[in-house]
């Protein structure tokens, strides 16, 4: 009887000292009969908006978890949310997503009770955004690429390079740039003229666009600053973007692939590419919080977002692309190996994925300039300072 | 010696129960209803209302690490420092022109309308005029706020009516005018100007019209007896007495346009407002001092300018 109550004391010690690290979920039990997510907006559709689209009804029915989405529209407003509590999952970006693990506030998957993890894009499986010390913190979910649009009217061909935004210079209709062209008004764009330094100065030294040392980042915001001079008005609407694509006579920007998709529908004449710099782009992650209440319908759910239709249809919803790749060619949904090529698919290696800039990164403790000096820098640049 | 005085008289009935006990306890001590009828009210200014701004201050001498991007809850007056640097001067210089500019146009548009309203129309006319000045509040802010960025859009209908009218050498001249102009009326501080206005303008006649009413026309008779031309008139009795009126209006319009963060963010250059400033900081930048700090700003703004006004006696019109 001791010696068996010892057995019991010693299994029980090991599986809580083992417990802290690999808190996970060993099995899924019966649904708890809901579901709560954080999500961006669009990211999950019952056919409210548009019949067409729905990848949760058929999940509703199925498992018996009803699904209550609370959409956010910035990542620091979906660390903020996981942070409060009282949600299982988080649609969390590569600059919530690092936020969420060091805070303690999402907790390891175990990929082994998501039967379609082997379906993941091996790009994505691994990725530094959810994989911390070889630990998975999440199922991904969605990513694309910051596209270059532009005019085919004024662009016979697809500009080659980021310069018709950054540059001044005379467009192929023999009109300037000036007034012309747009580009994202937010701290993050800084990261977009990182890159464009990347390639065209090398001699500064740029590992990655958001790690920049002080040199870099002065250099990022001189280049900037001549690009204010082109920039009537920077855009954060998607629709006001494409407002003012039809009526405001702007040839060129930075955009996603959603604005691109919804012009083109639209028959204004607008393509996209992705030129010779590279773009930044952005990957989103389904996390699961440290206390999910609801964690059965939690793995069901990530199971269900890789399994789904979901991937194709969202894809095609969003303009972004399926973290999934058959999702574009197995006919699940509507997304087509056409449409995932518009949207970025093949250009993975070309992007360089948002993170948030912290002073601590690879260029040493402190070396790098971080976000909130981003934030109120940009806004002195586009104050004309 | 005086005789004993006479027994108390019961004036008052026995109580029926708790209604009349109640009644009774509030006719003995009137301060304890007072009391009660006042309390939800304070409360709510004074936790509500006043909580939050002092929450608001609070917030405001507390700094953001500059390693982490944490707020540390330490007094310090570095943030009001970061209020001038030079970026955040101009977001505030920027602001109080724009407030300025869109005033004084509230005031110069309206004060005709409003004198017309006052002195003039009568009946149908001073329907037709409330419905007029009043009509656009009806309809959704951000809605009117689009249309303008609609109408006043490159390819929009004042430069096409320009076009048709061969004067668009005229709206051209007035986009390069340098600092305000812009390559089009909707990506210039023009646009930005000309919606502000649009937007508050109602805010500046109702004030301007109710002190107008109230200028007694026999004065204006007196005024014309003794000679005094209408300019005259006009300069030394009508506007010194709705003066008050225009400045009861151009509180609304100033400190409205102080603390708006929609209309510059739909028309206009992208440059940053105060409204817009307070709401990237705690937005997107978590820097809730900085945010708080800049929105300490209109306050300080708005009391220096309430206490200006008051001696004016913009307060007896309202």
């Amino acid at each position: 009887m001791n010696k068996l109550t010892s057995v019991g004391t010693i299994t029980l010690a090991a599986v809580m000292a083992v417990t802290p690290a690999l808190a996970q979920v060993t099995q899924i039990g019966p649904g708890e009969g809901q579901l709560n997510i954080v999500a961006w907006a669009g990211y999950i559709e019952r056919g409210e908006t548009d019949k067409a689209f729905d990848w949760v009804t058929k999940f509703e029915a199925q498992t018996g978890c009803k699904v209550n989405v609370k959409t956010a529209n910035t990542s620091d407003e979906m660390v903020a949310l996981m942070n409060e509590g009282g949600f299982d999952l988080v649609t969390a970006s590569g600059d919530a997503s690092l936020r969420l693990i060091a805070g303690k506030r999402v907790q390891p998957i175990n990929i082994d009770l998501i039967p379609s993890w082997a379906s993941v894009d091996d790009r994505l499986k691994d990725a530094p955004w959810h994989t911390v010390g070889g630990v998975h913190y999440g199922v991904p979910y969605m990513w694309g690429p910051n596209v270059m649009m532009y005019n085919t009217e004024v662009f016979k061909e697809a500009p080659t390079s980021w310069n018709v935004v950054f540059e001044e210079q005379t467009l192929p209709d023999g009109k300037s740039n000036v007034g012309r062209v747009q580009a994202y008004d937010g701290p993050i764009h800084i990261a977009d003229a990182a890159q464009y330094l990347m390639f065209h100065k090398p001699e500064l030294g740029i590992t990655s666009p958001y790690e920049l040392n002080e040199d870099q980042y002065k250099a990022a915001l001189d280049l900037l600053r001549e690009q204010r001079k082109l920039v009537s008005r920077y855009w954060h609407d998607a629709f006001i973007q494409m407002d003012d694509f039809k009526n405001e006579g702007v040839v060129a920007s930075g955009t996603w692939p959603f604005q691109v998709n919804l012009l083109q529908a639209d028959k204004v004449p607008v393509a996209s590419t992705i030129p010779q710099e590279g773009a930044t782009g952005w990957a989103d992650t389904s996390m699961m919080h440290v206390d999910a209440a609801n964690p059965n319908c939690a793995y069901m759910w990530m199971e269900h977002s890789l399994a789904s239709n979901l991937q194709s249809d969202l894809s095609v919803w969003f303009g972004a692309n399926p973290a999934v790749p058959a999702a574009c060619t197995d006919g699940r949904g509507m997304q087509t190996p056409e449409g995932c090529h518009t949207n970025g698919f093949d250009d993975f290696d070309r992007i360089r994925f948002w993170t948030t800039p912290t002073a601590n990164c690879s260029q040493g403790e402190g070396a790098c300039v971080p976000y909130y000096r981003w934030v109120s820098d940009y806004i002195g640049v586009i104050g004309g300072r | 010696m005086n005789a004993a005085p006479p027994e108390p008289v019961a004036v008052t009935l026995p109580a029926r129960g708790p209604g009349d006990r109640l009644s009774g306890l509030f006719w003995r001590h009137p301060k304890l209803l007072l009391g009660l009828l006042l309390a939800p009210p304070l409360l709510w200014l004074g936790v509500v209302y006043l909580g939050s701004l002092a929450a608001l201050l609070l917030q405001s001498f507390y700094y953001i690490d500059e390693f982490s991007g944490v707020v540390v809850p330490e007094f310090t007056l570095k943030t009001y420092a970061e209020l001038f640097r030079a970026q955040n001067l101009d977001i505030i210089l920027r602001t109080v022109l724009m407030a300025a500019a869109v005033t004084l146009g509230c005031a110069v548009i309206g004060f005709p309308v409003a004198y017309f309203a006052a002195r003039y129309a009568k009946g149908a006319w001073k329907a037709a005029f409330y419905l007029g000045v009043l009509l656009p509040l009806w309809s959704s802010y951000l809605v009117k706020v689009y249309a303008w960025k609609l109408i006043l859009a490159k390819e929009g209908i004042i430069t096409w009516a320009a076009e048709g009218t061969g004067t668009s050498a005229i709206l051209n001249a007035v986009l390069s005018l340098p600092g305000i102009g812009g390559n089009s009326l909707s990506t210039s501080y023009i646009g930005t100007w000309v919606v502000f206005v649009y937007v508050w303008l109602p805010y500046m006649i109702l004030p301007m019209q109710a002190a107008l009413e109230r200028v007694p026309v026999s004065l204006l008779e007196a005024s014309a007896d003794l000679g005094a031309t209408r300019a005259q008139t006009f300069r030394t009795v009508i506007l010194p007495l709705a003066l008050p009126g225009v400045i009861a209006g151009s509180i609304f319009t100033f400190s409205l346009t102080l603390g708006d963060y929609i209309i510059p963010q739909i028309v206009g250059t992208s440059a940053r407002f105060i409204g817009l400033a307070v709401y990237q900081f705690q937005g997107t930048a978590g820097n809730i001092p900085l945010a708080a700090a800049f929105a300490v700003v209109p306050i300080v703004i708005m009391l220096v300018y309430l206490t200006i006004a008051k001696r004016q006696g913009a307060f007896d019109v309202l």
